[in-house]
């Protein structure tokens, strides 16, 4: 069995699909887009499709990452072009690699956010970020399923800035960028630990640090996942020993059919 | 002048809501228009939350309709959750449409489906929300025309203060000539403003505009008469019928939520229309007669509608979808196709009948055989005359006998309790059949591992059928009974751990039942519950009966005399003027019958009984067999 790994993003309103609409929604675009998906054996057979750590509800992504089976090998770039024609806008499929080696969800070490926070005080976000990281330990709280949970939200926080911006740039203006007014945009990188820190955490600890609170909610995204490079504390790609070995650099059965 | 969305409003209160994603709209197949290109413009409601109303299969066929009009666009809306209502107030978001995001108050025409009487407070925080006066005299020529449309207008006189207009019947053909009196009167520039469109719908017989008629009371409350207050309006309003299924084969292009949703499905309309005339049934009188799709439409459609949505599950729709003249060609042609691609058929809505397990049995060729579901409806033999649901007990246990024996392991049973006559002989009769239905599974499969499930609910009478005139139950009666059908399943030893056990209490069938066949009067009650907060009352945990019935005392409302009174036969009834095509003397008269256990067969296979449907609307049965198959499929 083939298996095809898919990295797409989830962009402006439908930042708001949970990750259970998205498998309904990757599922359904699947079968549109006459994709071979392999089936599971049993009762009730379901399709092969993974994911490795979705990005909350109402957080948007361009780093998202899922693992297709298909049954007879396909083309990754015609993959790519079918199911982003099937999926909503907003839900694009970036790019399409087939798997080689390991697991891909073991690659994913950290992720790098941004959070755009519309009309906030860049100069109180400069000295909440200097304390946050000067802190040995934030312990903030967090209600999950199971009722509040406090953990740390420091350790996991390999860097952290808070960056100036007036108006707003880039194609995906949303609705809390408004032109000409102040924004401060935090990027961070976080490493993935049990539980998860998520940036609403470390917004949390911000307050909790240096009384910062942004004025209206927060937009946040996720940049990138991957590999961390312990020394630079940098992101590599998670695709690149899937893409080194098609390339002919290494060992496994590799196949010719990987053509743009 | 392009009308500006507000989606960049709304955005900034999505991270506080559950469940965002239900108001972003983005739909597979949804349809955006530029605004100034269209010179009508139409915003559909389902008045409920989007889990529910986006299934909804009149929504979506309007919305298709419409939007293939090229001078017509049509957007969807849907009633918003108590957390995003709070915030929309404080902010001051008005209703919008899923789609463009766009003001609902900037349509031509808001239409709202109603298929059960219990999204009327959802209608009124839609309208409040969308700054729209809620009573049509207060409305001005910038409002948009609020029409109603569905099975619960039927008798829209509870609603008729908050409502512009309403159509009863098959919505296809009615809103493509709605929006041509709008396109029209709107490029003669509006003459005669708002009053002088609703003259015109009205005057075509076809649209019901409650403000031209006047109700007059009997010094005891009754209704003396109901009569048009201007020259011109018709004394009746008629139903609409397509004749035609064939030639109108939608959902062509089925919107795909990214939300969840209550059905999960593409769903075909295999026939409209029922004439087995159980006579609880408000549906299946209102719709008649039976106008079937052609076997090679049903296949056509249910090929492309997979294609367009990716959806793994077809559900094949009608009010009794086994009784289409070639099911078994259906069946048979659509398990063929589909075999060994994961995609699974649903029939829903089967009778008592062995057919229906080789039905069942084609359909889960290649899935599992969890659950069968059959609604005898009534306990007793006698009961089921009265309704006339003609299944005799040893049918029913036969049937479900063969549904055990070839490896269905649970059965569901469908009852009702407070039915016209009843008595709790009639409701502790269905524990006998449940017993039986048990000791029969478990002699013709030797297991012990089968299970029965009964589900119960209190019955409503309702407008246009035999029972219109029936007192309801109250709901200590139905509720005693409930009990009383409780403790003689758990109670047995031998099969009561075999037998599961639903049902609903009777209190809020008591409300339905004042919303059901209400008048004019019961406006004031509708108002006061939604100004004291009620919304959702079709969701257990928004309902509160309490609320309706102190509404109900404030606005002088007899509750009472709405639902457990029975009428006599030359009561004016509140919806005698709205035109199902039943006649009247034929409802009362099968109405006596139904109480002396008198039946009527199915005019689809015996003799014209005269129910008044076809002469008087101008239409007649269309059914099969055509004697085509349903491969190979056809394109439509």
């Amino acid at each position: 069995m083939q298996r095809l790994r898919v990295r797409y993003a989830k962009r402006g309103r439908l930042r708001f699909t949970s990750h259970r609409d998205i498998t309904r929604a990757v599922e359904r675009a699947v079968r549109r887009a006459g994709i071979p998906v392999a089936y599971s054996a049993g009762f009730s057979p379901h399709p092969k499709i993974s994911y490795a750590g979705a990005a909350p509800t109402g957080v948007a992504s361009e780093a998202e990452y899922l693992e297709i089976g298909v049954t007879t090998p396909c083309d990754p770039e015609h993959v790519r072009a079918d199911l982003d024609g099937s999926l909503p806008p907003g839900l694009d499929v970036l790019e399409v690699v087939e798997a080689v080696s390991g697991g891909l969800a073991d690659r994913l070490e950290a992720s790098e956010w941004e959070a755009r926070l519309p009309g906030a005080d860049p100069e109180l976000a400069g000295v909440a970020v200097e304390k946050f990281l000067a802190a040995g330990a934030v312990e903030v709280e967090r209600l999950t399923k199971k009722g509040p949970r406090r953990f740390d939200a420091r350790e996991a926080v390999l860097s952290l800035a808070a960056l100036a911006r007036t108006g707003p740039e880039g194609t995906d203006r949303t609705a809390a960028q408004v032109p000409g007014q102040s924004c401060v945009i935090l990027r961070m990188v976080v490493r993935h630990m049990t539980p998860a820190v998520r940036p609403d955490d470390v917004l949390t600890g911000l307050r909790l640090v240096a009384d910062f609170a942004p004025p209206v909610p927060p937009e946040v995204t996720r940049l990138a996942q991957g590999p961390l490079d312990a020394s630079t504390g940098a992101l590599a790609d998670p695709f690149d020993p899937d893409r080194d070995t098609t390339r002919g650099g290494g060992p496994g059965p590799v196949s010719e059919q990987v053509a743009g | 002048m392009p009308v500006e969305s507000i989606f960049h409003r709304l955005e900034a209160l999505l991270p506080k809501v559950q469940k965002p994603i239900q108001y972003v709209g983005g739909e597979l197949n949804s349809t955006v228009k530029d605004w100034d290109s269209a010179d009508v413009r139409w915003a559909l409601m389902y008045p409920d939350a989007y889990e529910v109303g986006l299934p909804n299969q009149g929504v979506a066929i309007l919305y298709e309709i419409l939007n293939e009009l090229p001078a017509t666009l049509a957007e969807r809306t849907y009633a918003v959750w108590p957390d995003l209502e709070a915030l929309m107030r404080a902010e001051g978001v008005p209703q919008f449409t899923v789609d463009a995001h766009r003001p609902v108050r900037a349509f031509d025409v808001l239409g709202v489906s109603f298929s059960t009487e219990l999204g009327y407070t959802n209608m009124l925080t839609a309208l409040d929300l969308a700054g729209i006066p809620l009573r049509a005299v207060e409305r001005g020529d910038d409002d948009p025309i609020v029409l109603a449309g569905g099975h619960a207008a039927f008798n829209p006189e509870p609603i008729a203060d908050f409502l512009d207009a309403a159509v009863l019947g098959d919505g296809e053909q009615i809103a493509i000539a709605i929006s041509e009196v709008i396109r029209e009167w709107k490029a003669e520039g509006r003459p005669g403003g708002r009053d002088e469109l609703l003259m015109r719908l009205a005057e075509s017989g076809g649209v019901y505009v409650p403000k031209f008629y006047d109700v007059d009371y009997h010094a005891d409350g009754r209704i003396q008469r109901v009569a048009p207050n201007r020259p011109g309006v018709p004394w009746r309003v008629h139903k609409h019928t397509v004749m035609d299924l064939d030639e109108w084969p939608y959902p062509k292009k089925p919107l795909v939520p990214l939300a969840e949703t209550v059905h999960e499905r593409f769903s075909v309309e295999i026939f409209r229309g029922c004439t087995r005339g159980c006579r609880f049934c408000q549906a299946g009188m209102i719709t008649r007669p039976v106008r079937e799709r052609s076997i090679t439409t049903i296949g056509a459609m249910v090929e492309n509608g997979i294609k367009e949505s990716g959806f793994t599950e077809v559900g094949l729709l009608s009010l009794s979808s086994a009784d289409h003249s070639e099911i078994g060609e259906v069946a048979k042609g659509l398990a063929d196709r589909y075999e060994g691609t994961n995609t699974s058929l649903s029939l829903p809505s089967t009778r008592v009948d062995a057919f229906n397990i080789d039905l069942a049995n084609e359909f889960s060729r290649n899935g599992r055989r969890s659950g069968l579901t059959f609604a005898p409806e009534g306990g007793s033999e006698r009961m089921r005359k009265v309704i006339n649901k003609m299944v005799t007990e040893e049918d029913l246990i036969r049937t479900v006998s063969t549904a055990y024996s070839q490896g269905w392991r649970q059965v569901k049973l469908y009852f009702m309790c407070g039915l016209p006559t009843e008595t709790d002989e009639d409701v502790l009769g269905i524990a006998d059949l449940a017993k039986k239905v048990i000791k029969a599974g478990r002699e013709i499969t030797g297991s012990r591992d089968i299970r029965c499930t009964v589900s119960i609910g209190g019955f409503v009478p309702k407008p246009h059928t035999p029972f219109q005139w029936a007192g309801q139950a109250d709901h200590e009666t139905v509720d005693r009974r409930l009990r009383a059908l409780r403790d003689a399943l758990r109670g047995d030893k031998q099969f009561g751990r075999a037998i599961g056990y639903r049902y609903h209490d009777g209190k809020p069938s008591i409300v339905e039942g004042l919303l059901s066949r209400g008048d004019r009067r019961v406006g004031a009650v509708i108002r006061g519950v939604w100004e004291d907060g009620g919304r959702f009352d079709g969701w257990s945990e928004h309902f509160s009966y309490e609320r309706w019935m102190a509404a109900a005392e404030r606005a002088g409302v007899d509750v009472g005399w709405y639902t457990v009174r029975e009428r006599e036969e030359n009561e004016v009834l509140p919806w005698d003027h709205l035109d199902a095509g039943l006649d009247r003397e034929w409802l009362w008269q099968d109405w006596r019958d139904a109480v002396s256990g008198g039946e009527v067969e199915d005019c689809r296979w015996t003799p014209c009984y005269d129910c008044g449907v076809c002469p008087t609307m101008g239409t007649e049965i269309q059914i099969g067999p055509t004697g085509r198959k349903l491969l190979p499929l056809t394109v439509v």
